[in-house]
């Protein structure tokens, strides 16, 4: 009788073992892939990268030389796309989720807003062309390609910005108001400091996605080679996902030690990024006083 | 004297929830005037019409006259739409049940309401920090940390706060929810030792948190039962000898 029942408990043990053991290498596999191309950019990219590589022009038809014009073009297109997106993000999701009602209007904005994060990069890409380039007439240039990166962003900025704010206890609001402020007045001394890092972190996700996306900028502001840097927002630049694309496709016998570098500078963009994303919200976190 | 004049005043949500109907009712100034009775009855509904915070919820009528007056007896009618509903809650401060203090330091949660008013000098700000404090009995206990985060305060300590940023702006009534139904016994006592102190400068309305509580602090007490005013008695009476048999079963605990 003791017996069986200790041999029972030990086989229910084992089976659990067993299903945890099995999970977490499940899990293990789905890191796996990321691994194992972050190993490999770096390993194949790391001899290309030097200083002359990341500050000096391409040469020899791109062959040789650097990729400073796509990294500074890079820097410029997500900046001005920032300052596109940032405000009217902020704004709009401050109207969502402290000013508006619940009724059929806002319901149609808020679907929008999911049907625009859920656009395919090269519809924008097409749209920005046809809106900015050629309508406004800013030609391919900086401020077109950023403008379109600005509103491929909007989506990812509103949702995760109103998330932030409507994570703020309410009764800050009531406590708040109760005390003689504003609606607007509580907002901005209360509301906002608290949702801050959330805002911060779906602004960094959004910069990120815009710094890696190639074909919003494909018609809009990118150029194939340049020998010089931008001198104003209406000129057309190098950007680092559209060279990468390039020195990939477009130039016969090109060494690929300088399209894993390129990658590789890419990536640790993008992931610095993230990384910094990260750091913001956890930090946020354990400081938050609710 | 009084203060509130309450007159016919009726009021319904939108969710059919709690409602008043055709509550009348003298508040005298300077003392405690305690609301008490079964959850829904309607306490917390007239409390909060008293500084408009009932503009928050969904209501879908509100009839009546409820005026205020001040020291010269002059009267403002508070349901009037037109009044400055953030001047009224300067002169109608409000606690709530939980302690809910800003995320902001001590101090900031005490110079909040003056700084939204504009005040600016430092020095008037700090004596009214320290004044507020003094109040409340929370002074020594946080006088060399005013800095610090507010939420690092005990419970006790925060509902202390609550009711020194309430007194800041030198209101002229304190509202005051259940403001110790989340409080040890000793925080209670220290709690209802201010109000009485205060009751020599302000109007205080309470509800309590028990019927103890209530017997307690009361100078009078109105006693509401699913939206009525069912008894209203000057004095403590109202415990020891209730009119009305439904205020006597409730007091006796055959019932809420």
């Amino acid at each position: 009788m003791d017996l069986t029942i200790k041999s029972s408990s030990t086989r229910r043990n084992f089976i659990q073992k067993a299903g945890f053991g099995l999970l977490s290498i499940i899990t293990f596999m789905a890191v796996l892939p990321i691994l194992f191309i972050v190993l490999h950019i770096f390993i194949k990219g790391l001899p290309a990268i030097s200083w002359e590589f990341i500050t000096g022009f391409p040469t020899n038809g791109m062959r040789s030389g650097g990729i400073y014009p796509a990294i500074l073009g890079t820097i410029y297109l997500t900046f001005l796309a920032t300052l596109v997106a940032v405000p009217l993000g902020i704004a709009a999701a401050i109207y969502l989720a402290e000013y508006a009602e619940d009724n059929h209007w806002t319901r149609i904005i808020r679907l929008a807003i999911i049907n625009l994060a859920g656009i395919p990069s090269i519809v924008y890409g097409l749209f920005g062309l046809g809106i900015f380039v050629l309508t406004f007439k800013l030609g391919t240039s900086i401020l077109a390609a950023s403008l379109t990166l600005g509103i491929m962003t909007l989506p990812v900025i509103i949702s995760t910005a109103e998330e932030a704010l409507r994570a703020v206890p309410n009764s800050f609001r009531v406590v708040s108001i109760s005390l003689g402020a504003t609606r607007w007045q509580t907002i901005r001394r209360i509301v906002l400091p608290q949702s801050i890092p959330g805002i911060l972190t779906g602004v960094i996700l959004g910069l990120e996605r815009a710094a890696g996306e190639t074909a919003p900028i494909l018609f809009t502001g990118a150029a194939f080679y340049l020998p010089q840097l931008p001198k104003s927002p209406f000129d057309a630049t190098m950007a680092l996902p559209y060279h990468l694309y390039v020195i990939s496709t477009q130039v016969p016998g090109m060494p690929s030690a300088i399209q894993y570098g390129t990658a590789l500078v890419l990536m640790v963009l993008v992931l610095s990024l993230n990384l910094l994303a990260t750091i913001i919200r956890s930090r946020a976190r354990a400081r938050r006083q609710w | 004297m009084n203060k509130f004049h309450i007159e016919n005043l009726s009021l319904q949500y939108s969710d059919g929830a709690e409602s008043l109907r055709n509550i009348s009712l003298e508040i005298p100034r300077n003392s405690i005037t305690v609301f008490f009775g079964p959850a829904g009855g309607g306490k917390s509904s007239l409390l909060r019409t008293l500084n408009r915070l009932n503009d928050l919820s969904d209501m879908t009528n509100i009839s009546g006259t409820v005026l205020i007056y001040d020291d010269t007896g002059n009267s403002l009618n508070i349901l009037d739409p037109k009044i400055d509903v953030i001047a009224l809650r300067r002169r109608v401060a409000m606690v709530f049940a939980k302690p809910i203090v800003l995320p902001l330091t001590i101090r900031q949660n005490l110079t909040y309401s003056l700084e939204l008013a504009g005040e600016r000098d430092k020095s008037k700000l700090q004596q009214a920090v320290e004044q507020s404090l003094n109040q409340a009995a929370l002074w020594d206990e946080v006088k060399d940390r005013l800095d610090d985060p507010a939420v690092a305060l005990s419970g006790g300590q925060q509902q202390r706060l609550c009711l020194a940023r309430s007194l800041a702006v030198k209101p002229e009534v304190i509202l005051l929810d259940e403001p110790t139904s989340g409080l040890d016994p000793i925080s209670t006592s220290k709690v209802e030792t201010t109000l009485n102190n205060l009751k020599e400068e302000y109007t205080i309305i309470l509800v309590p948190h028990s019927i103890q509580q209530a017997a307690r602090i009361a100078d009078q007490a109105a006693f509401f039962l699913q939206g009525e005013l069912i008894e209203f008695s000057p004095g403590r009476s109202i415990f020891t000898h209730p009119h009305d048999k439904r205020t006597e079963d409730y007091i006796e605990g055959r019932f809420g």
